[in-house]
């Protein structure tokens, strides 16, 4: 039975990682990067997640560090809007290879 | 009609709605990672967590389940949207470009760190705990939320506080210099 097994949440916790890896470095824009971003963090959450239920004498440990996790991943995201935001005003682009002036 | 299903069929149902699962959640970060279009990829980032709500479903937590569907599908897939409104990514000229190096270098690093996390995770001997002291039902959640984490809740009710007043810093910031 696949979904009773410790195993098949690990691999599906380490394949979204995986996702969120290749997407970090293929995309070209700031925005594919910030949504490749999203994707490792889930999978960091399914891992806890799976140990919470399997391993943790405590099930709720996993469950509470999940949603500081997710609290987490909406001020970065709220951030990185902000971030793509100004990079777009002040180069008219949000790609990464465009934005190679540093301003001391 | 007798709609009234077998109780040696639900076993198999459970597993096969699971599967459909994980289908869905791989196919959604495929589409996440390779879409050409920005707005598709967001959709790609909802179906992904859309399958990820229904695996903690599975892993006895419909609390942290519903919390996904609010937060990451509700609030954080919107403000990538908003994103990609403001900053208007010039799709043309994006969906021209070759990967060039990153394609494969990217496929390299992304099966490496799969495999080498999949194969740890799967060569390790996990050791099943003695005993559970509770059953981790939204009941217990709250319980510990409000007793043994209620700093850590507190902390991050300012951590989100800052982060709000502090984008809207830097996205003002840009404006200024606009306009002189």
């Amino acid at each position: 039975m696949l979904s009773t097994q410790l195993n098949t949440y690990l691999f599906i916790g380490a394949m979204l990682f995986g996702f969120g890896i290749f997407g970090l470095v293929r995309r070209p824009s700031l925005i594919g990067m910030l949504i490749s971003a999203e994707l490792v963090l889930c999978g960091a959450s399914v891992n806890f997640m799976a140990f919470n239920n399997f391993l943790a004498p405590d099930p709720t440990v996993g469950q509470i560090f999940t949603l500081f996790i997710m609290a987490i991943a909406a001020a970065e995201a709220a951030i990185a809007m902000s971030i793509v935001v100004a990079v777009y005003r002040n180069y008219k682009s949000i790609e990464t290879e465009d934005l190679v002036d540093l301003q001391g | 009609m007798n709609l009234s299903i077998s109780p040696e069929a639900v076993p198999l149902i459970r597993e096969g709605i699971f599967v459909g699962l994980i289908i869905v959640t791989v196919f959604g970060a495929l589409l996440a990672t390779l879409a050409k279009r920005m707005t598709r990829a967001v959709l790609g980032l909802v179906v992904c967590f859309l399958g990820i709500a229904g695996i903690y479903y599975f892993l006895n937590s419909p609390f942290v389940a519903l919390m996904q569907l609010l937060i990451y599908v509700g609030a954080v897939a919107v403000t990538i949207c908003f994103a990609i409104m403001l900053a208007e990514p010039d799709e043309r000229k994006l969906a021209a470009k070759t990967p060039g190096m990153a394609g494969p270098l990217a496929v390299l690093l992304g099966a490496t760190v799969t495999w080498v996390l999949a194969g740890t995770a799967i060569k390790a001997e996990w050791m099943a705990p003695a005993v559970k002291i509770n059953e981790g039902s939204v009941k217990d959640v709250g319980v510990s939320l409000l007793t043994t984490y209620s700093m850590v809740f507190e902390l991050v009710s300012i951590v989100l506080l800052i982060a709000i007043l502090g984008s809207l810093v830097i996205a003002r910031s840009g404006r200024d210099k606009a306009e002189c």
